[in-house]
Order: C-alpha cells, then structure tokens, then sequence
C-alpha cells in the first residue's frame, strides 16, 4: 500500500509526521519511507539508518547531431515545452527546459536527436530495524523534480515487495512535483495548521486531490493555534480530520535537534497511534 | 535601422512591456521607411513552459538591428538571441515605446 503525506502550505508537518509515522509503523511491519522533495530532502535529518546503497540518477535529454539533421523543423513542431528549438540552420536544446518526454527523439525522420543520460541527482538507501528510507536529491542547478520523482517511485517499485508499507514524504504545494508523488498512492494525507494560511492552501491541496480523484484524510498539526475555520470547512466538506497533533514548545524542541517525537511526547504518540491505526486497518484490507 | 520593442499594446503611446517572454506584443519600427508594426503575442500567456525560448525564437525570425526591452532576456532566451547580431537595450519597463525610443537616441539605454 502507498500512502502519500503532502500540505499545500509548506512547514506544516510533513516531514516530522512522515518520519515520525515511519518508524512507529516500522515497530510493527515493514515500511519504507521514501523522501520526494528531492529539491530539499530533510526527513535523513531524522532517520539515522545505515547507508547500504547509493546511486547517481539520470535523465535523458535529446543531444543534436549536426550531421544527420535535415533541418526539416519536426522537433520543435512536437516539443510542447519550447526546449527543442530550430534557429536558422541550427538546432539548439535547452536542457533545463526539456521533460524526458523523448518526442523529438522518436518523430525525428532523420533520427537526428539521439537521446542521452545526464545526471541530475543521487538517490541514497538507509536501514534502521524494519524501517527502509530513500532519498533522492537533485543536483545543484538542475530545475526539474518531477523526472528524479518519477525515477525515485521507479527504484521503489522495483527493490521493494508488495507487502511494504510505502510512506511518501511529497514536496510542498499543489504542482507538477506533489502531482507525480501523490498519482500513485492509495491514501493521500494532508497536513496542515489551523490558521487562514493553512485553510487557504489546504483548499488548494484538496482541489488539486480532487481532480486527481484520489481518498484524502486531513491531519491538523498545531493543534490549539489559529482558529477553527479548518475544522468548519473540514466538516461542511465531509472530509475527515484524522488526528490533531498538538502545538507544543517541547515538539519543536525535539525536532530542532533532529530528534522523533513521538517516543518522548504523550499526547503527539497518541495521536500519531489513531493515524497508524486507520493506516493498519486499509493495510489488512489492501493485502 | 530596424528596431523591436516588447510592448503592451500597438502603438507609440503603448507602455513598453518589461517581460521578453510573456511579452504581449512586439513592436517592429523601420527608421528608414518610417513604419511601425506589431505583432500580437497574447497567446503565449497559454504557454506553460519555455515562453522565453518561444518569443525568442520569434525574434530571432524577425531579426531586427536592435531589441528594446525592460528587464532583459532569461538565460535561454539570452542563448537564441546570442545566434543574432541584433543589439539588446534593457531597463525600459518603466516607458512608453516612443520615450523608450527617444531614450536609445539619447543612449540613455543600457546595454544587455
């Protein structure tokens, strides 16, 4: 089963509920967390598992070959993204604003823009007791998450059994990157704060969990701050409030120095327990 | 000398549109025939990605002596415009197309 944690607003909570959740699943089953804000990767901050394997990732990108082109124009009357351009009696590629989408590639009669691998960041695989962790992390100066996702969601698939619990930690926000981290998952958890910022994007996140039809539950974090507003438009939408994790110096303490919260916090191990548990129930159902 | 300008609108009086991308129009002023003209690039507001690249493209096709603009090109579009001779003046977001003219006279513009 997948489950993805996502917010429309960013510094909601995450990480700390997908790492938290992580290892008090991984007391019971195996669970592999998997890092998907390959832009900024922080859940490693608190899962402190061996290194067992790390790999450069790459993505493919059309290189011209000068020889072979006819100039006939082909490639940049498929390419949706502009980054295959024909100038005069040249081709130009911009890498940074192609999508692998391998287009001009195969509809080029002459076969004239071979595709070729360019690295644009590194996956590494952590294990700590039942608990497995992946991350990936996208080079410096590359732009795009989306194909390092896909790439990620790809090695999961293929070193890790059905019978994993697979906990997607997804980028921030409401485009392209939380779209690939959360189109295959089962459940998909939103996280956010009870403040008009929070309700503001979490109508966004739901909009957008919406129209990828996908089962959503709703997580409050900070419980006790703002105002009731995210409970009302919960309610008047029918969506569940799974949990309140409570707003509390001391969980900011924890987390401050990398640290899990749940075994040396009460009241956030028990609402972290009803989260786990509706989790365990859709896993007996789902295997 | 032929002088491109991206604008918001279609004529002198029109402001100069600081974006190169997403620029609405561009305007093309021919000094020896005295004519100006322009060209409606509204549909690129559709466009998701790679506008810069696109309306680049576009001035590379029209190849005017000299582009007249506000905040400057993006790294990609600067590559499609390097293929040209076309001298680029940027900082005229703030004018109309005809002061940004007058500016470039003056060589009040700075070069890109």
């Amino acid at each position: 089963m997948k489950i993805a944690i996502a917010s429309g607003k960013g510094g909601t909570g995450k990480t700390t509920l997908s790492t938290n959740l992580a290892m008090y699943l991984a007391e019971q089953y195996p669970v592999v967390l998997i890092d998907l804000d390959v832009e900024e990767p922080n859940s490693g901050l608190f899962i402190h598992g061996m290194l067992i394997h790390q790999q450069d990732m790459f993505k493919m990108i059309p290189e011209w070959d000068k020889a072979a082109c006819t100039l006939c124009g082909k490639c940049q009357e498929v390419c949706n993204y502009h980054s295959v351009m024909k100038l005069g009696s040249m081709v130009m590629v911009f890498p940074e604003l192609c999508h692998s989408c391998h287009a001009c590639s195969e509809l080029c009669p002459a076969q004239a823009l071979p595709m070729q691998a360019v690295k644009m960041g590194e996956l590494k695989q952590y294990e700590t007791g039942k608990l497995s962790f992946v991350e990936s992390r996208l080079d410096i100066g590359q732009e795009q998450a989306v194909p390092l996702i896909a790439n990620t969601l790809d090695y999961v698939e293929k070193n890790f059994a059905t019978n994993y619990l697979k906990l997607y930690d997804a980028p921030p926000g409401t485009s392209c990157p939380v779209i690939k981290a959360t189109q295959e998952a089962d459940l998909v958890i939103l996280i956010t704060e009870p403040t008009p910022f929070g309700l503001h994007d979490l109508k966004l996140a739901i909009e957008t969990m919406r129209e990828l039809h996908k089962d959503f539950v709703a997580v409050v974090n900070r419980f006790g701050i703002g105002n009731n507003e995210v409970f009302h438009y919960c309610e008047s939408e029918s969506i569940q409030v799974l949990a309140k994790l409570p707003n509390d110096r001391r969980i900011a303490e924890l987390y401050s120095k990398g640290e899990l919260v749940y075994p040396q916090h009460q009241e956030f191990a028990e609402q972290l327990k009803v989260i786990a548990q509706y989790i365990t129930r859709m896993q007996e159902r789902h295997l | 000398m032929k002088i491109a300008f991206t604008a918001k609108g279609t004529g002198w009086d029109s402001a100069i549109d600081p974006r190169l991308g997403r620029t609405e129009y561009i305007l093309l002023y021919d000094e020896e025939k005295d004519e100006l003209s322009a060209i409606d690039n509204r549909e690129i507001e559709g466009v998701a990605h790679g506008a810069g690249t696109k309306t680049a493209q576009m001035l590379f096709e029209m190849n005017p002596d000299i582009l007249i603009t506000g905040n400057g090109p993006g790294n990609n579009a600067a590559l499609v415009l390097k293929q040209t001779s076309m001298k680029i003046y940027v900082g005229a977001g703030e004018m109309t197309v005809k002061t940004a003219y007058d500016a470039y006279k003056k060589h009040e513009l700075k070069e890109f």
